[in-house]
């Protein structure tokens, strides 16, 4: 968590104890649930009680609650610091690669419901199951193909006939296949930055992924590549549970169904993305989305 | 801001102070200057004189021939053959030992106080004295392992020497890979060991071999473990061919033969009154140098070889 959070958010309660009355409770911590809508949502993951601990002793995620519903795409938001790509990064246990870090409480996966953060689950099954795309591209110094197949290769597929039509789905799958069709052997450092990022989607989604994570994925790219990513993450909710980081109010408001807004570790809203942007119940959260600080 | 700003008297003296502050960038570079020099022109100075002297015996004949009482007809073809050959083993047991624990320290050992502990001591292990290695290996591979003084014997002691090298090498080729590298491994369902053997060590050959190299061009130069274990200084012989005519075609009674290095020869030449073999002495010692050279150059090759496809 980053300090400088803390000091806007102390001047920010007295303004608005002394100047409104605040419209709910604001510091009461939204339940998490999904908000009771005619289209009943199936659930795919739900977090519950979930509390994160850096190195063992800085609490970064306090008691959250937050149910993903199953192909829809649910935003999370928040100033820098409040703990949403931690929160994003339990998913696929990103965080045992570090020494010292701690969970307490439970990520459930549906149909099966396993608990991913037990003891007894190995974090290379979760990301089996649950594949992340990262805040700058990170493809691998190998070919474009090679990239994409990396995925089946560390689960044993070899049959080439195979690998080609897994790899052109997630080129297709990730809008990238025709840019790319001609020079499958090339280095994918050649690509642009937004191929490189497409071409990280790509690798994610070889491997059929129950979840998909996005860690602020167009936080490094232009506005016309940005544009393509929310253009392949609306496409790709047809298929697949997505859950994004993004500090791009606007793109959450464009590409996500449910928006869960974060601050200081804890969830503080959650709802329907419309209903976040238009007429949150928590003083927070309107002070955020209409930019008073973050 | 005072209200003098700009005017010409402000920016006089803002020219005399930049002046005034410049006046150390010119001492420090002719320091500079003269420190470089002192080192590049020494070593040349070396070079030439080594150069000058041996340049009449650097012949064909020079480098097949035994060493012999006849200064005139004595070459370093033993010594060149067992160089090779101890630098043969000395590669193939200090590097996959070195890579591996250099693997070890930085992907796999817990982070505590022992894995300090460990870190620091390699690093420490660099600058023990070489002669030391050579009692080391004296009591441990001559007398305990029965190796007697032999090619293995040697090759296992540089091994030993160079593996600090090797480590520290090792280690750092493999943190300049970015941890983004590793994550997005991981992410698709790597284990830890595909991890390292698709992706962080090949992305790290580079700095890898530099360092073996590197730690190799030591070895190659090193008189006194090799002389601690009992090299010999007279060899009229060549080890046992590793290639022969019978099955199973290859033999390994190279390992335990006798022999002689490089630097072993030049020193016994060195100790010799006579001026001739002093001329065979600084042959020998350009031989070295060159071989060490080209040693470097091959990693500075293979440096830019494997960099120019991997950029972060």
């Amino acid at each position: 968590m980053k300090p400088e959070i803390q000091p806007a958010v102390r001047k920010a309660k007295p303004a608005y104890n002394s100047a409104m009355p605040p419209r709910a409770e604001p510091d009461t911590v939204a339940s998490g649930a999904l908000p009771q809508t005619a289209a009943r949502p199936v659930l795919k993951a739900q977090a519950k009680n979930l509390n994160f601990y850096y190195g063992g002793t800085v609490q970064a995620l306090k008691n959250i609650n937050l149910d993903l519903a199953e192909k829809q795409v649910t935003a999370l938001i928040g100033p820098s610091g409040c703990g949403k790509s931690t929160f994003l990064r339990c998913f696929n246990r990103m965080h045992d690669l570090y020494p010292g870090n701690r969970y307490e409480g439970e990520i459930l996966i549906h149909p099966d419901n396993i608990n991913i953060l037990g003891k007894n689950v190995d974090p290379i099954e979760v990301r089996m199951r649950i594949s992340m795309v990262f805040q700058k591209a990170n493809p691998f110094p190998k070919s474009i193909y090679e990239n994409v197949a990396y995925g089946l290769r560390v689960r044993d597929v070899k049959r080439r006939g195979h690998l080609d039509d897994k790899v052109e789905e997630a080129l297709r799958g990730a809008a990238l296949w025709d840019e790319v069709k001609d020079r499958l052997p090339d280095l994918a450092f050649n690509l642009s930055g937004g191929q490189q990022q497409r071409l990280c989607i790509a690798r994610a989604l070889a491997t059929d992924p129950e979840i998909l994570l996005f860690d602020e994925p167009t936080s490094a790219l232009d506005p016309i590549a940005t544009a393509s990513i929310e253009e392949l993450i609306a496409e790709l909710k047809q298929k697949i549970t997505i859950l994004i980081v993004t500090h791009n109010m606007q793109q959450a408001a464009r590409v996500s169904d449910y928006t869960a807004f974060m601050h200081l570790g804890e969830l503080v809203e959650f709802g329907d993305t419309n209903t976040i942007f238009t007429n949150p119940s928590n003083k927070r959260t309107e002070d955020y989305i209409t930019g008073r600080y973050g | 801001m005072s209200d003098l700003s700009g005017t010409p008297d402000q920016v006089g003296a803002i020219r005399a102070m930049i002046a005034r502050h410049k006046r150390w960038d010119m001492i420090f570079s002719m320091i500079g200057l003269v420190a470089m020099l002192v080192g590049v022109i020494t070593l040349l100075a070396l070079f030439l004189d080594l150069v000058l002297d041996g340049y009449g015996r650097l012949t064909y004949d020079f480098f097949t021939s035994f060493p012999s009482r006849h200064a005139a007809e004595a070459g370093i073809l033993s010594a060149w053959v067992g160089t090779t050959l101890v630098m043969l083993v000395t590669a193939f047991a200090g590097v996959p030992l070195g890579v591996a624990a250099a693997i070890y320290l930085e992907e796999y050992a817990p982070r505590n106080w022992m894995t300090d502990l460990i870190e620091i001591n390699v690093t420490n292990l660099a600058g023990v004295p070489s002669i030391v290695y050579g009692l080391l290996a004296l009591g441990l591979f001559v007398y305990q392992l029965n190796l007697g003084q032999s090619i293995l014997a040697a090759g296992l002691t540089l091994a030993l020497l160079i593996l600090p090298v090797v480590i520290v090498a090792t280690r750092e080729a493999i943190r300049a890979v970015p941890g983004a590298i590793r994550e997005a491994a991981y992410a698709v369902g790597a284990t830890k060991w595909q991890t390292v053997a698709h992706h962080v060590l090949p992305y790290s050959t580079a700095g890898i071999l530099t360092g073996v190299i590197i730690g190799m061009a030591r070895a190659i130069g090193e008189t006194a473990p090799i002389i601690t274990i009992g090299a010999l200084t007279f060899i009229a012989f060549l080890p046992p061919s590793p290639v022969t005519a019978t099955p199973p075609f290859v033999s390994f009674e190279w390992l335990m033969a006798p022999f002689t290095v490089l630097p072993i020869q030049m020193f016994s030449w060195v100790s010799r009154p006579q001026a001739a073999f002093l001329e065979n002495a600084a042959a020998t010692g350009v031989v070295i140098i060159v071989m060490t050279l080209a040693m470097n150059a091959v990693a500075i090759w293979l440096r830019y070889r494997f960099r120019k496809r991997i950029k972060w």
